[in-house]
């Protein structure tokens, strides 16, 4: 099976993330760039498929020079190989143009499954796994807590309001998993140490087929109009428990005509 | 007036609270029209929907609406939009929600904003984002806006509108029809309200300690009608299940009110419930972040606060 799993690097969501105050896109140089964490299920999950079923799987990402550091964490994971796809041109794209060059990386990979995080905790749109189903014109299987493959048939658990949806296709397919699916393995130091040699391809605008007047932030279909740091919450009221913080908390509540 | 297609979200054939919300906003941007998808519309559903301003509404009942996954919906308001030029497609920004909008908008080459917190004039979104530290207005430059908007983002206004019936078919293509839903599962989840839609939450975090004392929890919250949430390290430690999470990587949740039990209110958490109008926390450790958010504060062992703030609810009623 030819597993492709997207990945991104997102800035470190424990240090202050900030937008560019020129382009009003993500600063990526004011954070550390780290693997998203709903994809190192995804790559779990593709590790675990491979592992049942034989195949490789081929690590995508799309972003500049700097994240190549996530492509060699999940290369350290186990993942076979890479493909970066990096040109200057992509900086800016929206959801909309990032789903079409990630579309036209993976016609040159080729594809039986493509796995994604469920969504990126830097943008957070959750709108991508099904935006690559759409392109591609492939099975949309999302939201998945339970993967399960026999032969070309693919079965998942999508998580829903209510609970779950058991959901059925063939491959090739896109699959998008949450958080909780699996439990990421660690990279061991001979996988770190492995994936230093593991082929990473790098591709072009025109290595992937991409008009670049489709991507970019030029071409975007939406736009940051403005924007400001959240103003501080008003400063609130703090009381000290004297044996009687329940009844000060609905007298709170009260006044707000909650009770 | 502009025509503005709002996706109704129903369960049980009962319109969700979010529709009406949907509905409310869009009447103050134009004339909503009510887009219904799949079984389950009722004469109750039509009044409900007309009750909340909708001057038509489209049904396209067809059980194979939703009998794959999220492309059929997306075909639908793709026809819609062709059909009738709307100014704006409006839908919940719940995970499906989004993927609704996602597909719709390379089916319409159109933008999309997900996650707004309001929606003003010329569909400019205001949108929270890095767990609520910064505050963006966005807008679609290119199409038909479809904006996916939070739930508890308008109070929801009945207002009459004319509920003029449409039905719709749709030929639904070949891709739309890749990813079947063979089961439905539904978990039990009681009386309360859903997570993500309800208009109180009260969470838990570390400091309740047990799946035991998440009885507290369950009882604060049900005298209040709440949902119930939870922190990731109330969930990591499998105290509460994890379709409850709060924060980062679980659910965002809006709601007019958040009462924050044993939480300290690290960034994972604040991620998912900073949009919230009006916060308390109850919390030992005054030095807790999530102070800094709270309009309300109790320093104090949750063990005893909790409790008789329960007990004072119910006394009041």
């Amino acid at each position: 099976m030819n597993i492709v799993v997207c990945v991104k690097q997102v800035p470190d969501t424990a240090t202050e993330r900030k937008l560019r105050a020129d382009d009003k896109t993500l600063d990526r140089d004011a954070a550390d760039g780290v693997l998203n964490e709903l994809d190192e299920y995804a790559v779990e999950e593709a590790l675990r498929l491979k592992e049942a079923h034989g195949g490789e799987v081929t690590v995508l990402t799309m972003g500049p020079d700097k994240a190549a550091e996530t492509i060699r964490k999940a290369l350290a994971m186990g993942a076979d190989k890479a493909v970066h796809l990096i040109d200057d041109a992509l900086h800016g794209s929206d959801t909309l143009s990032t789903s079409y060059a990630l579309a036209q990386a993976l016609g040159t990979t080729g594809f039986d499954l493509v796995i994604l995080g469920s969504e990126s905790t830097d943008a957070r749109t959750g709108v991508l796994a099904a935006m690559l189903a759409e392109r591609l014109g492939v099975p949309q299987l999302t939201l998945a807590r339970k993967v399960e493959v026999n032969g070309s048939s693919i079965t998942v658990e999508r998580v829903t309001d209510y609970g779950y949806d058991q959901v059925e296709g063939t491959l090739p397919a896109v699959v998008s998993v949450v958080e909780k699916i699996n439990t990421p393995r660690y990279p061991s130091f001979k996988g770190i140490m492995a994936a230093k040699k593991k082929p990473v391809t790098k591709l072009t605008l025109a290595d992937a087929g991409i008009d670049a007047g489709q991507v970019g932030l030029g071409a975007a279909w939406s736009e940051v109009a403005e924007f400001a740091a959240a103003p501080p919450r008003a400063a609130g009221t703090i009381v000290k428990d004297e044996g009687d913080g329940g009844v000060k908390a609905a007298e709170f509540l009260a006044s707000k005509k909650f009770v | 007036m502009t025509e503005i297609l709002v996706l109704v979200e129903h369960v049980d054939g009962e319109v969700k609270k979010v529709t009406l919300e949907l509905l409310t906003l869009a009447r103050s941007l134009g004339e909503p029209s009510a887009v219904w998808a799949g079984p389950g519309y009722t004469p109750e559903a039509k009044a409900r929907l007309a009750e909340y301003g909708a001057e038509k509404i489209y049904v396209a009942g067809a059980e194979e609406i939703t009998d794959y996954v999220v492309a059929p919906k997306a075909e639908l308001l793709a026809q819609l939009v062709a059909a009738a030029s709307p100014a704006a497609v409006l839908v919940a920004a719940t995970p499906e929600g989004k993927e609704i909008a996602g597909r719709l908008a390379i089916k319409t080459d159109s933008g999309v904003i997900t996650d707004a917190v309001g929606l003003g004039e010329g569909f400019v979104a205001d949108q929270s984002i890095f767990g609520g530290g910064v505050n963006v207005k966005s807008r679609v430059t290119k199409g038909t806006p479809i904006v996916a908007v939070r739930p508890n983002s308008t109070p929801p206004q009945p207002s009459a509108g004319a509920g003029a019936e449409e039905q719709v078919t749709v030929a639904l293509s070949d891709a739309a029809r890749g990813a079947k839903v063979v089961n439905r599962v539904k978990q039990e989840k009681g009386a309360r309200p859903e997570l993500t839609e309800a208009a109180i939450v009260v969470s838990g975090g570390r400091g309740v300690g047990s799946a035991e004392n998440f009885s507290l929890i369950e009882k604060l919250a049900d005298s209040l009608g709440a949902a119930v949430g939870a922190s990731r390290a109330a969930t990591d430690a499998q105290w509460y299940p994890h379709q409850f999470q709060v924060g980062q990587t679980g659910k965002t949740v809006s709601p007019q009110l958040y009462i924050a039990v044993g939480i300290s209110g690290a960034i994972q958490h604040r991620a998912g419930m900073q949009t919230a109008k009006t916060i308390m926390a109850i919390n030992k450790d005054p030095e807790a972040p999530i102070f800094e958010l709270a309009d309300f504060g109790i320093v104090g062992d949750l063990f005893q606060v909790v409790p008789q703030l329960t007990e004072e609810i119910e006394k009041r009623k």
